[in-house]
């Protein structure tokens, strides 16, 4: 009976570049910088990679996973690329992860970049989905899909809109100030709960400051075995503790019962992580998270779905500031995806990052004073009417 | 007995206001506002004639069994493809049966008339549908004059509520206004002479030759329905015939306008929703001379269907008083859309061929051992307790009510008139759908909200291909039991 990978595989080295309007960097070149900052946290050298996944959700750089292998000159190195919405980060590291725990290669990486600002406007860039996608779909965009979540919500819990729009507008307010003091985010100013709950809207009720940056990014991990990792010399061994995917079989668009007030994927991707990292009661054994806060309305309904949160009582906790940067139970400590920025198929690799950083003691200014001992990372691919869920939890091997 | 078996008919809910339409051209053409009142029905941007057709037709076949129907027509002079099928789209919107006789009716004003007397003579149930929506140059007098709307009617030997007494034609080259193919609106002729020469001279003799034909005096005429875009013109030709005053049949000219060749179709609809059985209707259409086709009301009127009607979608209406919008819609002004609005998804007709059923007819899947009812039907149940392979049957949804799950009014997504309004609507007896929705109020929208399926426009490709497509509406119908 298969146990997982916890303890399996371990994180040798983490890179991430600046996220944000990058004008002055194409794709390869952004890649280049996640990559080198991981190469060098690593200690090892390139020659040293026997396989590598590349997680990219659009299409801003040539055929398959060559462009990756080109822009590193990795040369005859097996790479593979990976996509699954915004899922593709954390996707990439597992494709890197099982091949450790696998055991058919020591050292294998992930490597996720988007490069965004081309497109000539804002928010994501449309196109088609195939021609009977785009026939029988709603004009949904990300911020029409996320933003029923608040429809269903409100309806669900009884919750009046003004009092949800106030819960919003205290995630956003605090993910703001949590990308002042990082310098790799791609926003980094204040806003006031006033800011966020007059801002124009984009989709009802989600306001501007509801909405994540889109940016250009890249993100990149290595890892090995712990074994491996101890005798390249690393002291404090960062290791993956669960690594788990959930994608809809449609039920949620199609079937019965389903009232948009949370994302059934999270709960279930959340259950088998919990399970494989061995947890029991997340509120107290979480240190922190980074979820996929692509608008405020998801960070708050993810916060229950992940049982972080008592169904119906994310407002009160939001409020609260049990989610704060010095609250119970942080999230979003570097900005998330609303501040630190959304390269899609950075994004996953990004928040692990963090949560690795944080696991080490090297987060600088936004350190958590607490001790951090497992650190969960958590994307939504697609729209809440069909998602694919990704839910990475790291700790330190004890 | 061949007649009219049952009736329907569609007007768009906005109404543009004529009092804002000369507010906004009186800087150009002060006598404009000789045409300041009422309003005239506007097709939403997501209406043609097609969408109006289709939901005329549903409105006379409503709770009908659409088996027997052999033959469907369609007439007017603002079909959207010259070369495909026009009525075709709505067979399919209507989920008809495949072996069936088609035929569109364009080309002039007499358009609805002359493809009412091809169904009256076709020999079998034919559905005729007669819909416009013209185009006209902004501040032009035609562009108060016209309105947007359809009207259909099942033509045939069953228990008919009007039959028919006969028709007379007359067919000459009277150039009072035309519209070369490859333009977009008409050109007229002096408006005196249309009247002196035209409608005055060519009409009487037409409907004197009828009645003579039919052995009827002009003055046992109870409904006279001569549907012109002159006011006041109606009763003129009336007292020329003989005909009673009181019989001339109430033009809808301030609060529909005048639908071009539906008009005529669209006031008989009217007509025959509250006609008293025996009563006698003449109905005249002229366009390179007239059709006047004669009708007597049966008993078997007393049971017509309770559907919208004309005076139902005319109560289902908005007031829109912006003439801009007016122009966007029509397409008189291209308005910035941004970089979004560029976005060119392409239609691939051997896709749309092989789920003609799942696009065009809205028909979803009914698992024949669960039950479950599922949008659009696939290969493996939905059911997650069930994971049953290729067991369901086809479902048609179109005329399911719905429920309102959840929703949004989305600012980002590109629409002519944003915000683009959607959310899931879950249907009664099972099934749901991610729905676009079509003339709501963003500010209205609630969960729980009552809604119902109309057949629109989802988008216009770069290569001129419209895409048709189900949008969810606020629900216009009465409650089951209601009626």
């Amino acid at each position: 009976m298969a146990t997982g990978i916890k303890d399996r595989v371990a994180i040798l080295g983490m890179g991430c570049s600046k996220f944000g309007e990058r004008w002055d960097m194409d794709a390869p070149s952004l890649m280049v910088e996640a990559f080198e900052e991981a190469i060098a946290d690593a200690g090892i050298d390139p020659s040293q990679l026997e396989a590598g996944w590349f997680g990219h959700a659009g299409n801003a750089v040539g055929p398959g996973a060559i462009p990756l292998a080109i822009a590193l000159r990795l040369h005859n190195v097996p790479v593979t690329r990976v996509e699954n919405a915004c899922a593709t980060g954390t996707e990439a590291l597992r494709g890197a992860a099982y091949a450790v725990a696998s055991g058919a290669c020591d050292i294998a990486f992930a490597l996720g970049v988007e490069k965004l600002k081309d497109a000539g406007y804002g928010g994501l860039a449309g196109g088609s989905r195939g021609p009977y996608y785009d026939a029988v779909n709603a004009n949904v965009t990300a911020p029409g899909g996320f933003a029923q979540l608040a429809s269903g919500y409100a309806a669900r819990h009884g919750v009046d809109m003004p009092d949800l729009k106030r819960a919003m507008a205290h995630i956003s307010v605090k993910s703001h100030a949590n990308g002042v003091i990082n310098e790799k985010a791609h926003l980094r100013r204040r806003i006031t709960e006033a800011q966020a709950i007059d801002a124009p809207m984009i989709a009802y009720p989600l306001g501007l400051f509801d909405c994540c940056g889109v940016s250009d990014g890249a993100a990149c991990a290595i890892v090995t075995t712990p074994e491996i990792a101890r005798a390249l010399g690393k002291k404090d061994i960062v290791t993956i503790k669960a690594l788990q995917l959930a994608a809809t079989g449609g039920w949620e668009a199609q079937g019965e019962g389903w009232d948009y007030s949370y994302v059934p994927t999270t709960r279930a991707a959340a259950a088998r992580a919990y399970k494989e990292a061995g947890i029991s009661d997340p509120r107290t054994e979480l240190s922190l998270t980074e979820v996929h806060d692509c608008f405020s309305i998801t960070e708050l309904v993810t916060m229950e779905d992940l049982g972080l949160s008592m169904e119906g009582e994310a407002v009160r906790d939001v409020l609260d500031g049990k989610f704060d940067a010095d609250g119970q139970i942080p999230c979003q400590i570097d900005g998330g995806l609303k501040c630190f920025g959304h390269p899609i198929g950075a994004t996953g690799i990004r928040m692990v990052y963090e949560n690795y950083l944080q696991l080490l003691g090297r987060a600088g200014d936004r350190q958590r004073q607490t001790p951090v001992v497992n650190a969960l990372s958590h994307n939504l691919g697609g729209a809440p009417f069909h998602t694919i869920c990704s839910i990475a939890i790291v700790g330190l091997q004890t | 007995m061949v007649g009219i078996v049952a009736a329907g008919a569609y007007v768009p809910l906005l109404r543009l206001q004529r009092a804002a339409m000369a507010r906004a051209t009186a800087w150009f053409n002060p006598g404009l506002a000789g045409h300041a009142r009422g309003e005239r029905a506007l097709a939403n941007w997501d209406e043609d004639t097609l969408t109006m057709a289709v939901e005329a037709a549903r409105d006379c076949l409503w709770e009908r069994d659409r088996a027997g129907i052999g033959k469907v027509i369609l007439a007017s002079t603002s079909l959207p493809f010259a070369d495909r099928l026009n009525v075709g789209v709505v067979k399919e919107a209507l989920n008809l049966p495949d072996a069936l006789a088609a035929l569109d009716v364009t080309g002039s004003q007499r358009a609805g008339t002359s493809a009412l007397l091809a169904a009256l003579e076709s020999g079998r149930p034919t559905l005729c549908v007669a819909s416009e929506r013209r185009l006209a140059k902004p501040a032009s007098e035609a562009e108060f004059v016209n309105g947007d709307a359809a009207a259909a009617f099942l033509v045939g030997d069953q228990a008919p509520i009007a039959e028919f007494l006969g028709s007379h034609s007359t067919t000459l080259d009277f150039v009072d206004h035309f519209r070369p193919t490859d333009r977009p609106y008409d050109y007229e002729w002096e408006g005196r002479w249309v009247r002196d020469e035209g409608y005055r001279k060519l009409i009487p003799p037409a409907v004197a030759e009828a009645l003579k034909s039919l052995d009827l005096e002009a003055a046992v005429v109870d409904h006279f329905i001569a549907a012109l875009p002159v006011a006041g013109l109606d009763s003129a030709l009336a007292g020329d015939i003989g005909i009673r005053p009181e019989a001339v049949c109430a033009s809808l000219r301030d609060t529909l306008g005048f639908a071009g060749a539906a008009h005529p179709l669209i006031l008989l609809a009217q007509v025959l929703e509250t006609a008293r059985p025996g009563a006698l209707i003449v109905l005249l259409a002229f366009g390179q001379g007239c059709d006047v086709l004669a009708f007597r009301v049966t008993d078997a009127a007393a049971r017509r269907s309770k559907a919208l009607g004309v005076a139902g979608w005319l109560a289902r209406r908005r007031a829109e008083t912006n003439y801009l919008k007016h122009l966007s819609f029509s397409g008189a002004v291209t308005l910035d859309g941004g970089m979004r609005a560029e976005i060119d998804l392409r239609q691939s007709p051997s896709m749309l061929y092989r789920e003609r059923k799942t696009i065009l007819s809205f028909v979803g899947g009914r698992c024949r051992e669960t039950g479950t009812v599922q949008y659009p039907k696939t290969a493996v149940s939905v059911a997650r307790n069930a994971r049953l392979v290729n067991t369901q049957d086809d479902y048609p949804m179109a005329e399911l009510r719905a429920e309102i799950v959840s929703f949004t009014a989305d600012r980002l997504a590109y629409s002519p008139d944003p915000p683009s309004c959607y959310g899931i609507v879950a249907f009664e007896g099972g099934g749901r759908v991610m729905a676009d929705f079509s003339d709501v109020d963003p500010d209205a929208l609630a969960v729980g909200q009552s809604m119902r399926m109309m057949f629109r426009i989802k988008r216009q490709d770069g290569a001129g291909f419209k895409h048709y497509f189900w949008k969810a509406v606020p629900d216009y119908r009465p409650a089951p039991g209601d009626h």
